[in-house]
Parts: C-alpha cells; sequence; structure tokens
C-alpha cells in the first residue's frame, strides 16, 4: 500500500523519533500518575477514612469523575459513529482523536468506580454474585460490552494505516514496531474485497457504538435516577446524562483539535472549518442540554414537593456560585461565542470548550453532592464533615491521575499510530482530484 | 406456639455450641447434636465416637459422620442467617409520645453490636414538620421494609431481605459500593470507613445475624437483633429503654410488646393513630409510630440530661 510520504511525514511525528519535550511532558503527567497511585495505596491502607466521604454524602469525587470521563467517551460515538453513518467529508482529520477519546476515556472511567468500593479485593464478587435486579449490573454489562464494541471500532479504522505504515519502507523504527505493524494490519492489502469488508465492518459497527453509547450512560444516569433521593428521582435523567455526555465529548474534543495541532504543527490539516463545525455542533447540543437543565429544574422548583425545594434552597445558597456557573455560564457562553460569526475565532471557540467541559463536570458535581446533603430524615451531627462533603487531597490526586492518565495515553498512542488517520486523509484526496 | 419455642430453643442452642466449638477445634468441628434434623438428621451414624477438646476446655465425644470442616459450618450458619425464623413476620411500634431522648437504645444497641462509639444504627432525631407543629422525638432504627430498595440495588446479593421481614447484610459478601446508602430514604446505613477496632470475643464465628465483626469498607446498619430473636430474646433497644417506648412483636401473631405491656398491634395501631414514616415513598416499612399525642415529657427535657456534643447536634432542629 502506498501512501504519499509527506501524509505520513506529517501524520505521524512521533513514530520514529522521541523529542525531549515528549520525555518531559510524559515525566510530569506520570508524576501526577505516581502521587495518584501514592494516595491510593494510603486509602487501601487506612481505609476510606482518608477521603472527604462520610455516611451522608457517601459519593463524592469519584462518582462525579467517573460520570465525567463515562461523559466524554461520547464524543467517539456522537463525532465518528454519526458523521461516519452520514458520510460527512470534513469529519476525517478528527475522527481519529474522537475514537480515542472515547476508547482511553472508556478504560479510565471504571477506575473511579475501583477507588469508590470499600472492597477492592471482592471487586470480582460483581462477577461471581450478580444480581440483575441491580443498576450496577446494568452498569458492568453495559460498560464492558461497550469497552468492547469501541475498542473494535477502533481498531478496524486502525488497520489500512498499519498497513500503510508496515508497507512505507522508508520508515526508521525499531524492529519490534514493524513486526507490530505487521501483525496489526491483518494482511490487509487493499484490494476490492478487502477494503469492501472493512468498509461494511465499520458502518455496523459505528451504528452499533451509538446504540451502545446511549444505553451505558442511561444506565448510568439511572442509577441515580432509581433512587427515591430529591434532585435524582427524576424520569428526564437518562436522556439528560445522554446529552450532556455528548456535551462533554464534544467540548473535549475541540480542546484536543486545539492542542494537537498546535504540537505537531497540524495547521495545514486541521483548520478553522474544523472547529466551526465542531463549534456549531456544540452549540446544538448545548442548546439541547440547556432546555433539558431547565426542564428538569422547572419542574422540581414549582411543583415545590417539600425535599425539592429543600434541595433547590440549598442550591442557590450554599451552592449559588457553582450553580450560576454550571447551568448558566457553561451553557450561555459557549454558545453566544460561537453564535456570532464574529466572536467564532480558533482560541475564542477553544475557550468556549474549555467553559463547557469545566461546567458539565461541575454540573455533575451539583447532581451527586447537594442532593446526598439533603436526605429526608435531616442530618443532625455535631461532626462537620458529616454534615458538609469536602474533598480531601487523595480525591484530588487520584482525580488529577485520572487526568494524567488520560494524556499519557494518548502520548503512547501517539508512538505507534497516526493522530489523524493517513488512509481518511488519502481517501480525501483522491476524491478531492476526481472533483 | 410451645412447639416452636422449644424447636427454637434448641437450634439456638446449637448454633451457640456451634459457634464456640466451631473455630477451636480448627479444621474440624462438630455439627448436628443431639439428632436435631435440620441439616445432619437423617444420616445414618457410623457409631464410631471420636474425642474432642472445646475452646472451653471441655472434653466432648461425637460421632464420626457429624464432624465437618469449618468452612461448612459457616455456610450453615450463612443459610440459616439467609432463611430467617419459620411463620414469623417481625414489626416494631415506636410510641412518640413516650421517648426523652434518654439515648438508652442508642447505647445498648452500641454495647450488643460491639459498635464504634460513632456508629449509631439506632439514631435519635429531633423533628419538627412545620413552624406550626410541633417538635418531637424521633428514634430511628432500620425500617427493615417489605419493598426495600437497598436490597433491590445491591449488585451482589449481601443484603438481603428473610421470609420473616429482616433485612440483613452479609459483611463478607458486602464489596462496599455505598449503593444501598444512597438508595435508602431513611439513612439507616452506616459504612465502616476505617477499621472499627472492636475486640472480637474469643472464638466468635462470624454470622449475617449478629454482624460481628464489623469489616472495614463494608456497611452496617440495624439488624432488628436477629441473633436475640433466635434466642426467643427481644432486641436490646427495646429492654433497654427505661421509658418503654419501642414495642417489638410479631404481625401474624397481632402481637407486640416493650418488656413490660402486651398488647395487640391492631388495637394500638386503632387506638393511637398508628402510621408509618413517610408512607408516600411506598418502601412499606415493618416499624410504625405512634404519633406523639399527650407526651409524658415535654420535649426539652430530652436536652436535660445529655452532654454539649449531644445537644450540639439539635441546635438548628427546626421545620422542614
Amino acid at each position: 500500500m502506498e501512501a504519499d510520504k509527506k501524509l505520513i511525514r506529517d501524520l505521524t511525528p512521533e513514530i520514529e523519533k522521541t523529542s525531549i519535550k515528549w520525555y518531559i511532558t510524559f515525566f510530569i503527567f506520570f508524576a501526577f500518575f505516581a502521587i495518584g497511585i501514592y494516595g491510593l495505596i494510603l486509602q487501601i491502607d487506612k481505609g476510606h477514612i482518608v477521603t472527604g466521604m462520610r455516611d451522608n454524602v457517601v459519593w463524592g469525587f469519584y462518582i462525579v469523575n467517573f460520570i465525567f470521563f463515562m461523559g466524554l467517551s461520547y464524543s467517539g460515538a456522537l463525532i465518528s459513529g454519526v458523521l461516519h453513518l452520514f458520510h460527512t467529508g470534513w469529519r476525517k482529520p478528527v475522527i481519529r482523536m474522537a475514537e480515542l477519546i472515547t476508547i482511553i476515556s472508556l478504560i479510565i472511567g471504571p477506575f473511579f468506580i475501583f477507588f469508590c468500593i470499600g472492597r477492592l479485593d471482592r471487586l470480582y464478587f460483581l462477577f461471581i454474585h450478580p444480581r440483575i435486579q441491580s443498576p450496577i449490573t446494568w452498569d458492568v454489562i453495559a460498560i464492558c460490552t461497550d469497552l468492547f464494541g469501541c475498542f473494535i471500532y477502533l481498531y478496524l479504522s486502525f488497520i489500512e494505516d498499519f498497513a500503510i505504515l508496515r508497507d512505507y519502507t522508508e520508515l526508521n523504527v525499531p524492529p519490534w514496531k514493524k513486526k507490530l505493524y505487521k501483525t496489526l494490519s491483518l494482511g490487509f492489502t487493499g484490494t476490492e474485497k478487502q477494503r469492501k469488508i472493512l468498509s461494511n465492518a465499520r458502518m455496523i459497527m459505528a451504528a452499533m457504538i451509538i446504540a451502545i453509547a446511549i444505553i451505558v450512560y442511561s444506565v448510568l444516569a439511572w442509577i441515580f435516577g432509581v433512587t427515591l433521593q430529591p434532585g435524582w428521582h427524576s424520569t428526564i435523567f437518562g436522556p439528560y446524562f445522554v446529552i450532556a455526555a455528548v456535551f462533554s465529548g464534544t467540548g473535549l474534543l475541540i480542546i484536543l483539535m486545539w492542542i494537537f495541532r498546535k504540537i505537531y504543527h497540524l495547521e495545514e490539516y486541521i483548520t478553522k472549518r474544523h472547529f466551526v463545525n465542531v463549534g456549531v455542533l456544540l452549540t446544538i447540543i448545548a442548546a439541547f442540554y440547556g432546555y433539558f437543565t431547565f426542564s428538569d429544574y422547572l419542574t422540581k422548583w414549582y411543583g415545590s414537593i417539600k425535599m425539592d425545594s429543600i434541595l433547590i434552597d440549598k442550591l442557590f445558597t450554599d451552592y449559588y456560585s457553582l450553580f450560576i456557573f454550571a447551568n448558566y455560564i457553561g451553557i450561555l457562553l459557549p454558545c453566544i461565542i460561537i453564535a456570532f460569526p464574529k466572536f467564532r475565532t480558533i482560541p475564542s471557540i477553544t475557550v468556549a470548550a474549555v467553559i463547557a467541559v469545566t461546567a458539565l463536570w461541575v454540573n455533575r458535581y451539583i447532581i451527586v453532592i447537594p442532593t446526598l446533603e439533603t436526605p429526608f430524615l435531616p442530618i443532625q451531627d455535631t461532626r462537620p464533615d458529616w454534615i458538609n462533603y469536602s474533598p480531601t487531597w487523595i480525591e484530588w490526586s487520584l482525580t488529577l491521575a485520572g487526568v494524567s492518565v488520560f494524556a499519557m495515553l494518548f502520548m503512547l498512542v501517539s508512538k505507534i499510530a497516526p493522530i489523524i488517520s493517513i488512509s481518511e486523509m488519502q481517501e480525501k484526496d483522491k476524491i478531492e482530484i476526481l472533483k | 406456639m410451645k412447639e416452636k419455642e422449644e424447636n427454637e430453643s434448641e437450634r439456638s442452642s446449637r448454633r451457640n455450641f456451634l459457634k464456640k466449638v466451631g473455630v477451636g477445634v480448627g479444621a474440624v468441628s462438630i455439627a448436628g447434636v443431639a439428632g436435631t434434623s435440620v441439616f445432619a438428621g437423617n444420616k445414618s451414624k457410623s457409631g464410631e465416637k471420636i474425642k474432642l477438646l472445646s475452646p472451653d476446655g471441655t472434653l466432648v465425644e461425637v460421632d464420626k459422620d457429624d464432624i465437618k470442616p469449618v468452612k461448612e459450618i459457616l455456610n450453615e450458619l450463612k443459610e440459616e442467617a439467609r432463611a430467617g425464623l419459620p411463620n414469623r413476620k417481625f414489626c416494631m411500634v415506636i410510641d412518640l409520645a413516650r421517648c426523652k431522648n434518654a439515648r438508652k437504645c442508642v447505647e445498648a444497641c452500641q454495647e450488643g453490636h460491639l459498635l464504634p462509639k460513632d456508629h449509631e444504627w439506632m439514631r435519635l432525631y429531633l423533628l419538627q414538620d412545620d413552624n406550626h407543629t410541633a417538635k418531637y422525638w424521633f428514634p430511628r432504627p432500620c425500617f427493615h421494609c417489605d419493598k426495600p430498595m437497598c436490597v433491590s440495588v445491591c449488585p451482589v446479593g449481601a443484603t438481603y431481605k428473610r421470609p420473616d421481614g429482616i433485612v440483613l447484610i452479609d459483611n463478607q459478601r458486602c464489596i462496599g459500593c455505598k449503593f444501598c446508602m444512597t438508595g435508602c430514604p431513611y439513612s439507616a446505613r452506616v459504612f465502616n470507613w476505617k477499621d472499627p477496632e472492636v475486640k472480637v470475643p474469643e472464638g466468635h464465628v462470624y454470622d449475617p445475624e449478629t454482624n460481628i465483626p464489623a469489616v472495614e469498607g463494608t456497611v452496617g446498619k440495624c439488624i432488628f437483633c436477629a441473633d436475640n430473636l433466635r434466642k426467643n430474646e427481644l432486641p436490646r433497644c427495646v429492654t433497654a429503654c427505661p421509658m418503654g417506648v419501642i414495642y417489638f412483636g410479631d404481625i401474624l401473631e397481632d402481637t407486640v410488646t416493650n418488656g413490660i405491656e402486651t398488647e395487640r398491634f391492631s388495637k394500638l395501631m386503632l387506638d393511637r393513630a398508628g402510621y408509618r414514616y413517610r408512607e408516600e415513598l411506598g418502601t412499606l416499612p415493618s416499624v410504625y409510630y405512634l404519633p406523639p399525642t399527650q407526651r409524658m415529657f415535654p420535649v426539652e427535657s430530652g436536652l436535660e440530661d445529655s452532654d454539649e456534643s449531644i445537644k450540639g447536634r439539635y441546635k438548628n432542629a427546626g421545620p422542614r
């Protein structure tokens, strides 16, 4: 399989050599990761007493991070899945990144559940004593299926690229890497029949992962929705969580586009057009997301069942600034920036995306914590940590470790595979020449 | 009834015996004493006797066929603890007119179940429903709901509902996901955030009916003193209460007692307009409350004898 040399050079900046910058960045992330591991060891040794969680707020940062990371995995399902199905031309440079976000955040997400579990040593009980009535069991099944499906989908998109790298003789890499490409490309040579099979398989998987992703995130929402707790017991939670997940995934994609464009000088491939297109997508999703948020809180506030009104009171007093940031600024500002063409520049769209993603994390936080702080029976206690949740450094360090692992995995993948799909880009060139 | 009692006391003595002997002997122990038919009864005996030393130093002689490994005995205890007591449906009635926050129920509970001091399976709330309504003391055990949310959401079957109405936790099964704690609308569950550091009596075998010892990273809660019930004794909070606030009994027999008086459950409900806390949640609790009408004590008297840390809890108690 032959490919444009320039294309290969540009899109695989890290495969042949490793820059000092790469090592330094990797080391910094690794340091954060190591601190997190130290925190985790402390937590396993001393018990969950070292976290900020107590008997009322039994779920804290860990669960927030869990739903947040699972939400990020949506970018793959949406951007690559939907755009693939509809043959949207401009998707090609960003599709690989979206798929990588999906698989990497899907790997990281469940780890936060493990941190939250009191007896990690009994984790396998989930498989040997499962009870199908429990939404956690639904979740285990759904996440495993999703991981499997997304992995296949990602791999399918890699096969052609591996074949290109295998056949590119000038590639100066150690023999093990060459061997790896040879194995992973599964003997793909680009015959008509092979292409057809691969394209069909990708089509089917694109449709599948959209469906699986919707199920995964709905199940996640139902973990909260099925309980009787004020604020959680809501029929809207399934679709609300799904749209919130797409929102964060799209936001993260914009951020990563910006980072990769800057570091690897991909200005030629990722243009303003991509930022605007993904940005517009973000705005449309933000509109839906804002609508769901509004409708959820409006019914709670207007109907005013006693427990709901106590919760709303709490949100508008103790959590006022977080609430305003998450549900007003975090939704409206990205919309305003992207909706008006004169604000649409690459940096401003990126800033909008950063705001959107952070606000969504905060939104998850004010869904989980305030509800647990307002149980049906009032908290009557003298221990401050039993009344209000505040995370300890261990929870912070593990959160940062999660982000670091995200970055590290991305960096490692960039050592082996192209960060933008070479085969897709090539195809695009051909089409353009034909025109 | 008599027969049932006999059967139970026989079973419970055997349980205690098992517990005593079970660990001490080590790899093997004895089951099925005196031919009770539940587990070992129908087996033919070999007639061959073996002498064993029990932990308290007594020499005992048992049939060879009755000897089983300890692991099997633990499983039997657990199966028994899952099956519950036959033909029973336990219920509790709490008379709010009599409660004055004496906290004897809490203390007896903590002592009996070897709980750390900051673990309260029984908790006392000072509630007020509205500005215009009165405050009242509200003891809250686990409600042992008939539609228990905690049991529904448990992913590994660690917490379960027995036919006799009791909801228990097997803390050797619990993975500590805390989903049951967010599921319970009554905050009845506590988590072992750290090693409980309790002194467990020697030779004690774990059994969900005592839930001793507590295990770090697992959930605990009021168990209606299932261990006492098997011995035909009342729960510890019932006997400890100096005011006779808590009645305990069997809804099938329509009888409840606070250790001093025994009442018809249905009559108590009728005469005193008994109710369940937040009926609208649909969890169908087994704990009923009698409204605080014609109180025996003014509500403030509940704060008189308590120390500062307890008083502090109720500083902000008000309408909600």
